[in-house]
Parts: structure tokens; C-alpha cells; sequence
């Protein structure tokens, strides 16, 4: 069994884990070399057989997003050929060109298209070869369900005699002509996921369930304080269980075993003595010592006008300062990896959202030839960011190669929440000026966020520093400073941002990187401004709205809410905000709309959501819905609940208690509308729905109660306790 | 080494518990070979490693092994096959209710169980049923149709 097949079969459900690898090297190669992997080669994307059956080759991976349906949506349209008999390897860096990470939302706009456009390049090649076998002008024929036939109708001739196994040998063809969106049989239509079935029934095979023959179970120990150095260890400590190995590496402390449970137990029991490490500031000081923190530099991201000379002429003015903290991705399940690294070569099995990137990484900091590193993508548990997929596959690979044996590590949950690299805290501050008449003349957003270093190829991982191996370092954290520019016609505008040399903890990219902080800040201000303009936010925000598409998707979004028009907040414990977001300024438009209840504990409960979502052309319709649905709960968790606790020594949020997320009670009712555009180029749909939710959370609980809340999370006591300051204010 | 035998989804298994405090989820996974219960926090939390003792939802992290031996445990292989699924699996299936589908062990074990307690539940009582079970994709409304529609009700 290859490892194709055995991908397949975990696909088809048939309860097949154990991975077939070829053990040694030279067959480890002959298997890499046999297939292209080069970007610009069609062959890369896309192989037709002998059988009748194609086989796409995506670098970019399904991370529970609906890609799995999509691409062969996509590839299906193109060629032409029925989607029951196209199968997808995803991320293997052996067989799938690199097309960078999945990350972004640029699965279906930069993945997508460029298997579009293979498979656009293979028709023309296939049109071709059919031109000639038929004696027929090109012009006169088609792909035509698995055929090239004449579009006049008629015999054809299939996929399969003209071009068998032996692969197109043919650049990718910018120019191809794709199909018509107007023809279109399997884009925009529904699509269920081919995963789902085997995920229901227990049958699929994720990342935690692979098991490779002679494996052993891994476990990392790590110190009680961050970046500490290790003292000593206590071997006999863990005597009591047998056959259970300490690794020590430099700083890098680990157990390997041949049962699981015994090296969940070896790790627990296993003493050792650290010194130093710990942290600058603990969670209650973050967001000062952002601010604080050292800068390295100003960028002006966006200017119009005379700022300056605008706000301090006008009669009306605004500042708000606003504080997003540090999040973790807390994914379902802990991450898992397995490496297998002996004779110079490393196999690593592993969840990464960027296999190709990370498989140098791996190579790098064992010191083996990235030639000598396979990575094979196996689903995880959801990670809306790098979590600690990468982390767990460094952690295997080093026990892996101190033990000569196949190792398989999996984090414990205080692993996850303590240990993943976190989304950074953000600290923005609004100004903006109005004139008597209610009009926006100036609008000044100011942020301070950690410098992502240029160029990095991928984010430093704990155990190449704990073992002092080598690997680039900096920081990278998305783009932290998109969103702060209103989606507004504003005369006089500034967008700056304060670039800081670093944050505290060791941060990643966690979905939609800082612009719902950012959206928070810029819609927020949006609503303020409204009130102070005696205008209700929708109508006011229509009237600053040039774009047609972002106009309809806000009163399209208001008319699915039902949206009350109104100026005054209703303070009766019940109320309604908007929220509104071009994702990334150029993307996905978004609309939410929501309502929420606020009871006299200050608990804030939302209540209804209605969204509009404007992607351009969608591929896979229920895959959008899907992943919009996901976007808005998962961020209204984020606002409500989600911060990371630490003191100075290190993350004190270790498990779902001290670090909840939203759960079933919190459901609301949801009303979406997916604004297809076939005409349009297709975006992103897996984080633009995130951007607008704490607005309009934020808008709506200052219906309700009066009061702005510019801290997150919008925790029970805190607002119960910006209520009371409110009533001994006024009162 | 003291072996146990347990009876898994009608089968009697024996199995070697070295230590008297392994959890189920250890056992049935890694030495059993049955995959569908997941680790998420070993802490009872969150509910992916469910599995149904006697009828019952259980959450196998936390339970020793040794203390279910010859009671009747149910793993979510037992409850259905993409071939033959269970009411429940098939409501998922159509309402297409998982994403990364890590909590979907517990989500189907825990409905399953639930809707043999209470057959016609509200969509109230199918959010409190599950309020212990977590999920990081928000696919809550999906789940929530699914249960309903396996209870042969539709969401008004």
C-alpha cells in the first residue's frame, strides 16, 4: 500500500490508520523524485490516468474549511469531468507543489485558482490532442464529461486515450481561457463535504489516530517557568514504570515510551530542576505594557488630507482607546505529530497549514538536507492559525532521532493552552472630528503592534531553542495593522501604526490577525459618531459608503435583521448594533447585524445575528455558509470569554475553566445571506465574518445599556462593573 | 500484569492494565485500536472522548479503565458505519454539521444518548444537553439541526 492509497482510504472511511512508509531512504527518494513538484508545471497540480481518473496535487491543505469539496469543485468545471472520479493528496511535500501556507483566506483565491488554471491549461492540451485523433479544428470541440468531443455533438475520444499516465509536461497557461461562470455545473453548487460521513461514524483518520509500525509515544516536559533553563534531572524518578527513556537535550527534556499511558505518567513523575526564565508583565498589566513597550518605528499606512489641521479646527471631537488581549488558539485537540528520523532522513507526519515551509524548517534544525524531509499533512483538530502543530512535530522529530524509532507525540491540554504561540495583545487609539452639522471631517486610528519580521519563512519553534538547534528567528504575527483604516469616506484621515520591537508572548497568526480588534475600534467609532451626528449607525454609515457592494451588503443585512432605526440607545437592558468590514480593505464584504440581552449581573447575552457576506464568485456554497457561521460563533466567544491569564512566570489559562469559549447555551439565532458575485474573482471566506462580530457585539450593548465597553473580553464583571460606574456617574 | 476484560460494542476484550488508573480512552484507542473517542482535555471538559456505559455518556478520559470492566461500553464505532449509520450520524451527515470534526465523537455520542432519554427534545433542551460538550469551529447550529432532525423534528 502506497501512500496515496492509504490517504484515500482514510478519505473513503474504510478504517484503515496504520501507515505503509517505506522505511528506507532509497525508496523514501525514488518516491519523491517520480512526480514534479515545480509550481509553474501543470503536472504539479494535476495527473489524468489510464482509468478515467484524475488526481489533484493541492499544497494547500483542508483544515476542516470545506477545501476538500471545493478544489475538485473547481477542477471538476474545467476539465469537465464528473467529481466521483477526481481524488485530492493534500500537502504531502513529496507530490504537491509548494503554494505556500493555508492561511490568509487565500485557500480558494490563490489555491483555487491556480488548480483552475492547471486545469485550464490541461483542456487546451487535451482539446488538442483530441483535434488531432478526431481530424476536427480545435475550435469545434470541448471537454465534455471526461471526453473531448465536438461541441456539435457526436462520438469522442476520452481523457484517457489521449493522454493515459504520461502527464502534460506543460507550463501553467495564464491565459488558458477558463469556463464561462454562466456554464458553470459544479461551481456555485452544493457540494457535501467528503469528510463528513467518516467524521460522524469515528471513521476518520486524523492526525492523532496514524500510527506508523514500530512507533513510540512521546512526551515533552517543559519548565514551570518560560525560557528556563534546565538544571538537572532525576532519571530515577520515572525507574517505577518500565521500559520509559528520558531524553535530554540541552534544554529540551522528554520521556519516550512504547504504551501512551506510560508516558503520560513518565512525564508527570519525571523530576528535574530548572532556573531563571519567567515573564516581564503578567495579564492585568499586558495592555500597559504594550503601549510601554519599545518601538522601532512609525508607519503611516494611510493619509488624506490635513488630518492635523482638520481635527484641531473642528468644534466636536472624539478619542477612544481600545485593548484587545492576547488569545490562544485553544484548538479541540491537543497537537499531535509523528517523525520518524534516522539515517539522515526525517518523515514527519504532521497538521501544518504550511507542510512545505515547515519541512525545511524540519530539515534545518536537524541538520539534514531538505531533500532527505518528507512532510505528510494528516487533519487536526481545527487551528484557525498556527497553534502547536509544528511545535509537537519539533518535539517528535527530536525524540524520534535520540531514539532511532518512529516517535509519536501529542500535547496534553495544558500543553495546548499554555505552549501554542498566542495571538498578540492590541492597543488602538481613535480620534475623530465632526463639524456642528454632524459631518465626519477628520478620523485619525493609531496601533501598536509587535513588528512581524520581514521575510520570515516560518515562526520560531520551542524545541529547536530549547535544544539550541538551528532556525530563523523573529516574530510573526499576520497582518496585525489591516482593518484600522475606516471603510469610510473620510476627508482627513491618518492610519498609523507603531511598530514595536516585540510582545511578550511568543506570538502567531490566529484567525483574521488583529482586524477584529481593529474592526472593533473603527466601528465603534463609526456608531459614536453616529449618535453624536443624530443619526441612526446604518443610515449614517450608508452615507459615508461610496462602494456599491459594501452598501448592499449593509442594508441588505440591516432588512434580514429587521433593523430598527433609531438614535437614542433604548438603556432597557435590550438592544441591536452593526457592525461592517471590506476584509483586508479590498476583499470579502461583510454586514453583521446583532442583538443582544445584558442582565443586571452584567452577563451579555447575543440573541440574533444577521450577516451578509459578499466573497465574489463562490465555489462551494454550503462550504462559505459553513465557514461564516463558524467565524461569527466562534467570535462572539472570543469577545465574551477568550483571554489569556498569565502571572510572571508563565500562562496560568491551561484548560476549557480557566479559558472558556463559547459553548451551546450561548447559540443564537443566525440569519445569513451569501451574496454570490460569478462575475467577480473569488475570496476568502475563512476569517472575513470574524471582522465585524465584536462591533456590532460592542454597538448592540451600548443600545442596551449606554455604556462602551473597549476592553475584551466583555466579561460578565467587567461589564457589570462599567454599569455601576456609569449609574454613580449619572446618578 | 492484570488483565481486564471489557465489553466493547458486543464484544468481550481482555486487555493488560499495568497501571490501575489508565483511562478508558487509553485503553479503547491504543490497545483496542478503536479511534473514534478523541483526547481534548483529559480533564472531563470538553467531551470528545465520550462513550456510552451502559446507555449512558461517559467521558472516557477521566474514567479508569478498570472500573468499567463488564459493564457495557458503546464507542461511536459501535453506534454506526458510514455504511449503516445511526440516526443521529445520518442527521449529521445531512445537516453536514462538523468542520474539523475533533468534537464530533462526543457531539454524536452525547446526542445519541440524550435523544434516548428525551426522544422529542425543544432546541432549548438540546442546547442544555449538550452545553458540556465544547466546539472551537462554531458548528453549534448545525449540530443543534442535526440532533433535532434525527428526533424527526424540524427547527421552527
Amino acid at each position: 500500500m502506497n501512500i496515496q492509497t492509504s490517504r484515500r482510504n482514510f478519505l473513503k472511511g474504510t478504517g484503515a490508520l496504520f501507515i505503509a512508509i517505506p522505511l528506507n531512504t532509497p525508496s523514501f527518494a525514488q518516491g519523491a523524485a517520480a512526480k514534479t513538484v515545480d509550481a509553474a508545471q501543470v503536472d504539479a497540480y494535476l495527473a489524468l490516468h489510464a482509468d478515467g481518473t484524475a488526481t489533484i496535487y493541492s499544497g494547500k491543505v483542508d483544515l476542516g474549511t470545506g477545501l476538500r469539496a471545493a478544489f475538485p469543485q473547481i477542477v471538476a468545471e474545467e476539465l469537465s469531468l464528473p467529481m466521483d472520479r477526481i481524488k485530492l493528496i493534500e500537502g504531502d511535500t513529496a507530490l504537491t507543489p509548494d503554494q505556500g501556507p493555508t492561511s490568509g483566506s487565500n485557500g480558494i483565491p490563490k489555491g483555487g485558482m491556480q488548480l483552475r488554471q492547471a486545469a485550464a491549461t490541461a483542456r487546451q492540451a487535451l482539446i488538442k490532442l483530441g483535434a488531432e485523433k478526431l481530424g476536427r479544428p480545435a475550435s469545434e470541440l470541448d471537454a465534455i464529461d471526461g471526453e473531448i468531443r465536438p461541441k456539435s455533438g457526436g462520438p469522442g475520444v476520452s481523457f484517457a486515450s489521449l493522454i493515459g499516465d504520461k502527464g502534460f509536461e506543460l507550463k501553467l497557461d495564464a491565459k488558458a481561457p477558463v469556463r464561462d461562470p454562466k456554464t458553470h455545473r459544479y461551481v456555485g453548487k452544493h457540494v457535501p463535504r467528503p469528510d463528513v460521513p467518516s467524521k460522524v461514524t469515528g471513521q476518520f483518520a486524523f492526525m492523532h489516530d496514524l500510527e506508523v509500525p514500530g512507533m513510540l509515544h512521546g512526551r515533552v516536559v517543559r519548565p514551570p517557568k518560560i525560557n528556563a533553563s534546565l538544571v538537572s534531572v532525576d532519571e530515577a524518578s520515572v525507574a517505577s514504570i518500565p521500559g520509559v527513556q528520558v531524553v535530554r537535550i540541552k534544554n529540551f527534556l522528554g520521556v519516550v515510551a512504547a504504551d501512551e499511558w506510560d508516558a503520560v505518567r513518565a512525564a508527570r513523575l519525571l523530576k528535574a530542576i530548572w532556573s531563571g526564565g519567567g515573564l516581564p508583565v503578567d495579564d492585568k498589566g499586558l495592555a500597559d505594557y504594550v503601549r510601554a513597550s519599545k518601538q522601532i518605528g512609525d508607519e503611516m499606512l494611510d493619509e488624506r488630507g490635513d488630518f492635523n489641521a482638520a481635527f484641531a479646527s473642528a468644534p466636536k471631537k472624539l478619542t477612544t482607546d481600545f485593548y484587545w488581549p492576547a488569545q490562544s488558539h485553544a484548538s479541540m485537540g491537543a497537537s499531535c505529530a509523528i517523525a520518524d528520523v534516522k539515517d539522515g532522513a526525517a518523515t514527519i507526519w504532521c497538521s501544518s497549514q504550511g507542510t512545505h515551509r515547515y519541512a525545511k524548517h524540519f530539515a534545518d534544525m536537524l541538520g539534514i538536507p531538505a531533500s532527505k524531509t518528507r512532510v505528510h499533512y494528516a487533519d487536526g483538530a481545527g487551528c484557525y492559525g498556527m497553534n502547536g502543530h509544528e511545535d509537537a512535530a519539533a518535539d517528535a522529530a527530536f525524540l524520534s532521532r535520540a531514539v532511532g524509532k518512529p516517535v509519536r507525540v501529542q500535547w496534553m491540554r495544558e500543553d495546548e493552552h499554555a505552549l501554542d504561540p498566542k495571538g498578540p495583545a492590541q492597543v488602538i487609539t481613535q480620534e475623530a472630528a465632526m463639524s456642528q452639522d454632524g459631518k465626519i471631517l477628520a478620523w485619525r486610528t493609531q496601533m501598536w503592534c509587535p513588528k512581524p519580521t520581514a521575510n520570515l519563512p516560518t515562526i520560531p519553534l520551542l524545541a529547536p531553542v530549547e535544544t539550541e538547534s538551528k532556525q530563523v528567528q523573529g516574530i510573526a504575527t499576520g497582518s496585525l495593522s489591516s482593518g484600522g483604516k475606516p471603510p469610510y469616506d473620510i476627508p482627513n484621515l491618518q492610519v498609523q501604526v507603531h511598530w514595536l520591537e516585540s510582545t511578550p508572548l511568543r506570538p502567531s497568526h490566529l484567525r483574521a490577525p488583529g482586524k477584529i480588534g481593529n474592526c472593533l475600534a473603527v466601528e465603534t467609532m463609526m456608531d459614536e459618531l453616529a449618535l453624536m451626528a443624530g443619526q441612526d449607525p446604518v443610515a449614517f454609515r450608508i452615507g459615508y459608503m461610496s462602494d456599491p457592494r459594501g452598501r448592499e451588503a449593509i442594508e441588505r443585512a440591516a432588512k434580514l435583521f429587521n433593523w430598527d432605526a433609531r438614535v437614542q440607545p433604548r438603556r432597557d437592558g435590550k438592544g441591536r448594533g452593526i457592525g461592517y468590514t471590506q476584509y483586508k480593505g479590498d476583499e470579502t464584504y461583510v454586514a453583521i447585524a446583532m442583538e443582544v440581552e445584558v442582565d443586571a449581573t452584567g452577563r451579555i447575552r447575543v440573541t440574533r445575528v444577521a450577516a451578509t457576506h459578499d466573497c465574489g464568485q463562490i465555489i462551494s456554497p454550503d462550504g462559505v455558509r459553513s465557514q461564516v457561521e463558524g467565524c461569527i460563533l466562534q467570535t462572539i466567544g472570543r469577545t465574551l470569554y477568550e483571554e489569556v491569564k498569565f502571572d510572571r512566570d508563565h500562562i496560568t489559562s491551561r484548560d476549557w475553566s480557566t479559558y472558556p469559549i463559547l459553548t451551546f447555551t450561548d447559540l443564537p439565532e443566525m440569519k445569513i445571506e451569501l451574496i454570490d458575485r460569478p462575475d467577480q474573482p473569488p475570496r476568502g471566506a475563512g476569517e472575513a465574518a470574524t471582522a465585524p462580530v465584536a462591533a456590532a457585539l460592542a454597538n448592540a450593548v451600548f443600545d442596551a445599556t449606554g455604556i462602551r465597553l473597549r476592553r475584551v473580553p466583555f466579561t460578565a464583571p467587567r461589564v457589570k462593573a462599567a454599569m455601576t460606574e456609569t449609574v454613580t456617574k449619572n446618578g | 500484569m492484570p488483565a481486564i476484560t471489557l465489553n466493547v460494542n458486543g464484544s468481550a476484550r481482555t486487555l493488560d492494565v499495568r497501571d490501575p488508573d489508565k483511562p478508558l480512552l487509553y485503553a479503547i484507542r491504543n490497545d483496542l485500536g478503536l479511534k473514534g473517542a478523541k483526547y481534548g482535555c483529559g480533564l472531563g471538559q470538553c467531551g470528545a472522548c465520550t462513550v456510552l456505559v451502559d446507555g449512558e455518556p461517559v467521558r472516557s478520559c477521566v474514567t479508569p479503565a478498570a472500573s468499567v470492566a463488564g459493564r457495557k461500553i458503546t464507542t461511536i464505532e459501535g453506534l454506526g458505519t458510514t455504511e449503516k449509520p445511526h440516526k443521529v450520524q445520518a442527521a449529521f451527515i445531512a445537516e453536514q454539521a462538523a468542520q474539523c470534526g475533533y468534537c464530533s465523537n462526543g457531539m454524536v455520542m452525547t446526542s445519541a444518548a440524550f435523544l434516548e432519554r428525551n426522544p422529542k427534545p425543544s432546541v432549548e433542551q438540546v442546547k442544555e444537553a449538550l452545553a458540556q460538550n465544547l466546539c472551537r469551529c462554531g458548528t453549534h447550529d448545525r449540530i443543534v439541526s442535526a440532533v433535532v432532525r434525527a428526533s424527526g423534528g424540524t427547527r421552527g
